[in-house]
């Protein structure tokens, strides 16, 4: 196991043992903005330097996994599970978006067995971030038939969320400097992100332990869900990544990213898109069951089943 | 010094109505309003403040009775249903009544 999942162990057993340990929220925050810019920026300076020409159709390709993926989720949550309309949404929405962090850890695991990937790879991060969520709330509208919705400050919620924003700024800022600007920045935005990731994992550690409650309010076939979910996500995005011919990294990164379920941007707009879905099913199947799943087991799955594609 | 009665009209509120509640109580007379990053539990769970989906805040309007009361009905109406939501007010003393 790669030690950053060690640090998501540790947040884990101290909250379950109930120590004091708490990071402070402000830490939290600055460590997202940290993480979601480094990771930005990265992806920019190696734009600059390799421009790519297949990217066009990829880019449509990742749009359509987004758009797909809450699709997928709903009967299944609305038939299967017999969750209401508006709960099966809000659940398929946080399943549609993406989660930064567990991009973050699947880049370390292919930096640890030499697996590169195309350098792009960011910017499917920030363009899978918004369908899903827009997706899903589309359907719990539908389902719900009543209120009307007020797109424009949805638009604005979702799009202009900090993820996205510090996704795309970082891109644009690492494009437009290039590797040899970049230089006196890479101490701070290269050589601690692992260190910042890791505490940042030992918070998220702190987190999911912290609603093992809800998990138990959510019943087994959430729990099942929270399970089955990431691989037919991650099934679904190998494929794609193979079609659209993405390296074996790039397919596996496409994979996590099909697999992995939002807990920054997704919560907040649901919220308010569809109040009266309940935020604790969505965030124990996404952040206490899925997450957990994917940094631990589901990455090296993906992995293997990106490889298995391209043999 | 004269003082001068008004009403503190307090809501605490999931982190993610913050910027609605703000529109409405400027909208619906509100001079001005203090927010509070704050964290506590009730009826809907604890609230640790951990993370950003488990924020709250604390929304404080000092303003007139009858403005105290349209806002006071406005949040029942719109939020009390589907969110953490808790509103209470008290009589407080100000030294600049134009203000408020």
């Amino acid at each position: 196991m790669d030690p950053v999942v060690y640090f998501f162990v540790l947040g884990v057993v101290a909250r379950l043992l109930r120590s004091d340990l708490k990071l402070p929220g402000v830490l939290y925050e600055s460590l997202t903005i940290y993480l979601l810019l480094a990771i930005g920026i990265k992806g920019g300076v190696e734009l600059a330097s390799h421009p790519h020409g297949a990217m066009l159709g990829q880019i449509m390709a990742a749009l359509g996994v987004g758009v797909a993926l809450p699709l997928l989720a709903y009967p299944v949550l609305r038939f299967g599970g017999k969750f209401d309309g508006c709960n099966a949404a809000a659940i398929a929405a946080h399943y549609g978006s993406v989660s930064v962090v567990t991009f973050a850890v699947a880049v370390t695991y292919l930096g640890r067995h030499n697996e590169s990937y195309e350098a792009y790879m960011p910017l499917f991060v920030a363009l899978l971030e918004a369908p899903g969520i827009i997706v899903g709330i589309f359907l719990g509208r539908m389902a719900e038939g009543g209120r009307e919705l007020r797109w424009p400050a949805l638009l604005r919620e979702v799009l202009l969320g900090k993820s996205i924003v510090l996704l795309l700024g970082g891109l644009a800022i690492g494009w437009l400097a290039g590797p040899q600007t970049i230089a006196p920045l890479k101490p701070f935005f290269y050589d601690l992100f692992k260190g910042a990731l890791c505490l940042f994992l030992l918070e998220m550690g702190l987190i999911v332990a912290a609603r093992a409650g809800d998990l138990r309010k959510a019943g087994a076939f959430l729990i099942g869900f929270g399970l089955m979910m990431p691989l037919l996500g991650g099934a679904l995005g190998a494929t794609v990544g193979w079609l659209v011919q993405l390296s074996v990294g790039g397919t596996t990164l496409l994979a996590v990213l099909a697999a992995s379920a939002s807990y920054i941007a997704a919560p907040a707009a649901v919220r308010l898109a569809l109040p009266q879905a309940n935020p604790g099913l969505s965030l124990a199947a996404a952040l206490g069951v899925t997450f957990p799943f994917n940094i631990i087991f589901g990455i090296p799955v993906y992995h293997a089943m990106a490889r298995f594609l391209h043999n | 010094m004269e003082t001068h009665k008004k009403i503190l009209l307090v809501v605490i509120a999931e982190a993610a109505l913050e910027r609605q509640l703000v529109a409405d109580v400027k909208r619906l007379g509100a001079h001005g309003y203090t927010v509070i990053d704050v964290r506590g539990g009730g009826a809907r769970g604890a609230r640790e403040a951990d993370w950003d989906a488990d924020r709250s805040i604390q929304l404080e309007v000092i303003c007139d009775d009858s403005v105290a009361q349209t806002i006071s009905a406005h949040i029942h109406q719109s939020y009390f249903n589907d969110y953490a939501v808790t509103i209470f007010t008290a009589d407080v003393s100000v030294l600049r009544p134009q203000k408020f």
